[in-house]
């Protein structure tokens, strides 16, 4: 990224700070064009609303990954949510006022024999409703072929080394579920309020590429 | 796939099988031929091979979640042998395997 020195001025710094991104005033992909004319179609149609589509995006902007993260401390917190949250994450959700509307959630927990990593080899699949969108890496092809391929290899360049004594567990999201990890609680945590456990549990740590973080750490 | 057939149980040995399909399919290239053991009966779902072209609201179909060794799915996996993978197969995608059945 280019810095204010780089970016040679003659001009007098009159004007307000520069935008933090470049204008993205670039021609469209072949990707993006054909979006744009099928979407102009499907509306000129009559077969979906711009309404409705503004609609289903502003559905995929709720999620956020403090969504999960109250689950899962809601988890660590209550054995019996957590029995209710393994069986079927979609209802238990819902007991803490969280909708997803993803046709199924599965919540996979960590334990001290099995390490779980969430990826979607054949596109993007991630539970938008309840954890927005995914971080760019995930869709990324690198590691959609290689999560699954050399998953150890992955989580070592995350920072993550797991012990060949625990099972390395990859669920591959090709289809109609979605799927979000449920990390162990962090050593050292006792007393924590939910709230404060909620705040150790990152976006990677619930699709598996971490570790929730240790208090004071 | 024939609709009688009793749903696969947790645990059942399966073969993927190779339907070599065009289109929208769900089954990766990695998991086709492979043995693996039915992991839960995930519900039914109307086929996204059919839904991806708009033909919407046929019958639906068995989704099962399938897990595999990750040393059968790729023969110089670099990891223990207990690691594994597990991913979701719809019905016509799979046949039983009998108990000699190698990946």
């Amino acid at each position: 990224m280019s810095t204010h020195q780089e970016h040679a001025h003659s001009h007098a710094s009159s004007h307000p700070p520069h935008p933090t991104r470049e204008d993205n005033d670039v021609e469209l992909t072949y990707g993006e064009a054909r979006y744009l004319a099928l979407k102009a179609l499907l509306i000129e149609k009559g077969i979906v609303t711009a309404e409705e589509i503004r609609k289903q995006l502003e559905v995929n902007e709720r999620g956020k990954p403090e969504q999960g993260a109250r689950m899962v401390a809601r988890a660590w917190v209550d054995p019996d949510f957590k029995k209710r949250m393994l069986a079927d994450a979609k209802t238990a959700a819902l007991e803490l006022d969280l909708e997803v509307t993803d046709a199924g959630l599965l919540a996979m927990e960590n334990t001290p024999s099995v390490h779980n990593l969430i990826v979607c080899t054949l596109c993007s699949c991630y539970p938008r409703s309840l954890l927005g969108e995914p971080p760019a890496w995930y869709v990324s092809k690198a590691y959609r072929s290689r999560a699954v391929r050399e998953p150890r290899k992955v989580l070592r360049e995350f920072g993550l080394v797991i012990p060949d004594d625990v099972e390395v567990r990859v669920h591959d999201s090709n289809a109609d579920m979605r799927y979000m990890v449920l990390p162990m609680r962090p050593e050292g945590t006792e007393g924590m309020s939910e709230a404060e456990l909620a705040s150790l549990v990152t976006r990677d740590c619930l699709v598996g590429a971490a570790l929730p973080r240790k208090p004071n750490a | 796939m024939s609709p009688e057939r009793a749903p696969y149980a947790p645990g059942a040995r399966v073969r993927i099988v190779n339907l070599d399909k065009p289109g929208h399919v769900r089954t990766p290239m990695y998991v086709r031929e492979q043995v693996g053991i039915v992991e839960r009966y995930c519900g039914d779902f109307e086929n996204p091979e059919e839904r991806a072209y708009g033909r919407v609201g046929r019958p639906r179909i068995r989704l099962y979640r399938v897990r595999f060794n990750q040393h059968d799915l790729w023969p110089d996996y670099d990891g223990p042998e207990s690691d594994t993978l597990e991913i979701e197969i719809y019905d016509h995608w799979l046949r039983p395997a009998g108990p000699g059945e190698t990946a």
